[in-house]
């Protein structure tokens, strides 16, 4: 990212280090005098706020990890002396497992926000693959969390996931004794989902660096989908960005707290609590609900296959959304029918994991496949036809225009102080 | 095509609610438990609820006298009993309970263990040597630690409680239930079935009946606080009360720190509000030079 780098080095010691190794330019190019348009909303905050939750995950957890047992007889034992006898144990745990919620509902605003406007298209569509990457690492990474305070829940959830491997044809049994590494869930499987909840997150960590910086190549969409074409477009991310970002990160540490502090056990399940037991199957076994809409889906289909092979494709199907949306118009605004389409999808998603959350019986089982069967009509029919029959709305010659809502008149004075050159010059 | 697609997700919305209805309406199956708990008005329930001291002391006897008997509680340590926020009992107090109970210690310096009275470092010693011998003595189901019952059982508050509940902070449904569930005992209703060795209740969350007999009755215990000069102060002492303070007993155990941590939650929660209208009125400052 040099070339047109607005930094200067001001004292010595940054033109020492900026001739040796340029990272406070990479900085001040990637957050300060990074110009973004002028027109985001608060729904392109949450791409920052799960910056935030990423390391506070991995703070609370490093912490975590040193009063923790990875153990299948003191595993339980030892969570509950972090509660009891660790000092702020009980905040760090608490912060910990809200946190993954957190995380989660930062995610899913942060996809759908994408899906609206259209974040995926040309020529976003590596940043959106890196998106998808990360949603699947993050979610091996929850559930192997949900496992290791070895409640009853965790055990049974370990043991359905697994599970499902041995769908596989030929090798399914091999690969979940593999993955055991054991002829059940049990020690050496705890042992292993510890090492990969640990090292997972850092992972997480490096494609973050890769999506933010395919983001930084690009340039951010914003809410009319037109590209930022002259300066008056855009504003630079400090201060503008930055301190948006700090009143959505605020807002929702509102919310955080207000679950950490007042409801901390609300979004878990009782039986977690209850230490696990090979001999006792727990009544209902549910996952977290952030999985509940798959969860819905693996359960629509009546053979086990069918069932995975759906799972799998429910969340493979955002890798080839780039391609499956076949309008060139980025914005959801523009688009009339994508618009309603987009809320009846969101709508069907909520009611899936109502359905994940219900026990299989009578009505729920029908209503759960015909969602389910939704789903997919969306991502392999609504989603490619809309891209032919739909006239969208006109849309405006450039981001100041919308914003004005009258034509931009180059002479007038409203260029933001500092605003700098193009994203697409730079990188 | 505007309106067809509006009519479209209209009737699909019709029928999937008729579905959902249909199947409320079709239950093959008993859903356990058979009676919601009903909600009871705890000290420590809503953002600035604290436990009842007295009460967490009354609790404490009532598993002391009658659950301790078949229910260990592992993680318990007497000194928690001293803790802040707890029963709060004086140190004396705790070294003195401590010290009714015996505990096997060692190996000593000849290889053997033995017995010494209990000291505050102690955990609550368990009624059972292990937990075949628990169920071997139960009739074939080891009694549960109680060390964090109150948060490992809730009965599903189902739609819409469970939307209101994230504004109402109600995470009580541990003590719900433990209080629902000591207080359920009934006759079972005609025709049924009752195996002998099981009792029927209602509010059992995983059957119709459970291999716990009846633990309380009126009178079961004389409270220690009952038992002093002054009448004021004195509670009933019947099943509900002592299912009540034992729930509260219980809720306590699970979580020690609930009340440390409900304060600090207020002043959290008042600090991010400062701050969330300080931020947003910077943010005003700082884009009032740019429309958006």
């Amino acid at each position: 990212m040099q070339g047109t780098s607005e930094y200067t080095p001001r004292t010595g010691i940054e033109r020492w280090i900026d001739k040796r190794m340029p990272l406070p330019r990479l900085m001040y190019d990637s957050f300060v005098s990074y110009p973004i348009p002028r027109n985001l909303n608060y729904a392109y905050a949450f791409g920052g706020i799960l910056s935030v939750m990423l390391i506070s995950q991995i703070l609370t957890g490093v912490v975590l990890a040193m009063h923790y047992a990875a153990n299948s007889e003191i595993a339980f034992t030892s969570v509950e002396h972090i509660m009891r006898d660790v000092n702020y144990g009980w905040l760090l745990r608490y912060l910990h497992m809200n946190g993954s919620s957190m995380f989660f509902l930062a995610v899913y605003v942060h996809i759908f926000r994408g899906l609206y406007y259209g974040s995926y298209k040309s020529p976003r569509e590596i940043q959106w693959l890196l998106g998808v990457v990360l949603f699947l690492l993050m979610m091996a990474t929850a559930f192997m969390g949900y496992v290791l305070p070895w409640g009853q829940m965790s055990f049974w959830a370990a043991t359905v996931i697994t599970n499902l491997f041995s769908a596989i044809p030929l090798v399914g049994d091999a690969i979940r004794t593999w993955l055991w590494g054991g002829f059940s869930v049990g020690d050496p499987t705890l042992n292993r989902f510890f090492s990969l909840h640990y090292l997972l997150p850092f992972m997480i960590a490096g494609v973050v660096i890769l999506h933010v910086w395919a983001f930084h190549v690009t340039g951010q969409t914003n809410p009319t989908g037109v590209e930022p074409k002259s300066r008056r477009d855009v504003v630079p991310f400090t201060p503008h960005a930055t301190m948006k970002d700090a009143v959505a990160l605020v807002a929702f540490f509102l919310v955080f707290a207000w679950f950490v502090f007042y409801m901390p056990n609300y979004l878990g399940h009782p039986d977690n609590y209850v230490e696990a037991n090979p001999l006792v199957t727990p009544p209902h076994i549910v996952p977290e609900w952030y999985f509940l809409p798959f969860y819905a889906i693996l359960r629509a289909i009546p053979s086990k296959l069918g069932g995975v092979i759906a799972l799998g494709l429910s969340v493979v199907v955002l890798f080839l959304v780039p391609w499956l949306d076949t309008s060139k118009v980025l914005s959801a605004a523009y688009r009339p029918l994508y618009r309603i389409f987009f809320w009846v999808f969101v709508v069907v998603c909520i009611g899936l994991g109502y359905i994940g959350a219900m026990p299989p019986e009578g009505g729920y089982i029908i209503a759960g496949q015909l969602l389910t069967a939704y789903y997919f009509i969306h991502f392999f029919i609504i989603l490619p036809l809309l891209g032919f029959i739909e006239t969208p709305k006109p849309r405006p010659a450039s981001i100041t225009e919308a914003v004005l809502g009258r034509p931009d008149e180059p002479g007038e004075p409203a260029t933001p102080a500092g605003a700098t050159a193009m994203p697409e010059r730079r990188g | 095509m505007l309106k067809l697609i509006t009519q479209l997700s209209a009737a699909g919305a019709l029928v999937l609610a008729s579905f959902a209805m249909a199947s409320a309406a079709e239950e093959a199956l008993p859903h356990f438990p058979l009676k919601e708990p009903e909600e009871v008005d705890w000290s420590f329930s809503g953002p600035f609820g604290t436990y009842d001291q007295q009460q967490l002391q009354r609790g404490f006897q009532v598993y002391r006298e009658i659950c301790s008997a078949c229910h260990s509680l592992n993680l318990v340590p007497f000194r928690a009993l001293g803790w802040e926020g707890g029963p709060h009992f004086s140190e004396e107090e705790v070294k003195a309970l401590a010290a009714e109970y015996t505990v096997t210690d060692g190996p000593d310096d000849t290889g053997e263990m033995f017995e010494r009275p209990g000291a505050p470092y102690d955990y609550f010693p368990a009624p059972f040597p292990n937990a075949k011998a628990a169920a071997y003595a139960n009739g074939g189901a080891a009694p549960p630690d109680l060390s964090v019952i109150a948060q490992g059982r809730g009965v599903e508050r189902g739609f819409p409680t469970f939307i209101t509940d994230i504004f109402t902070t109600y995470q009580e449904g541990g003590p719900d239930y433990i209080h629902a569930l000591l207080t359920g005992y009934e006759d079972p209703p005609e025709g049924e079935d009752v195996r002998p060795g099981q009792y029927y209740n209602p509010h059992y969350a995983y059957a119709a009946a459970l291999a716990m007999p009846p633990p309380l009755f009126d009178d079961a215990i004389t409270y220690a606080q009952n038992e002093d000069e002054d009448p004021n102060n004195d509670v009933p002492q019947t099943v509900d009360q002592y299912s009540k303070d034992v729930a509260a007993f219980l809720m306590w155990a699970a979580e020690p720190h609930m009340e440390a941590r409900k304060s600090m939650g207020f002043t959290v929660l008042a600090f991010l509000l400062i701050l969330t209208a300080l931020t947003y009125y910077t943010k005003r400052r700082v884009w009032s030079d740019v429309e958006h």
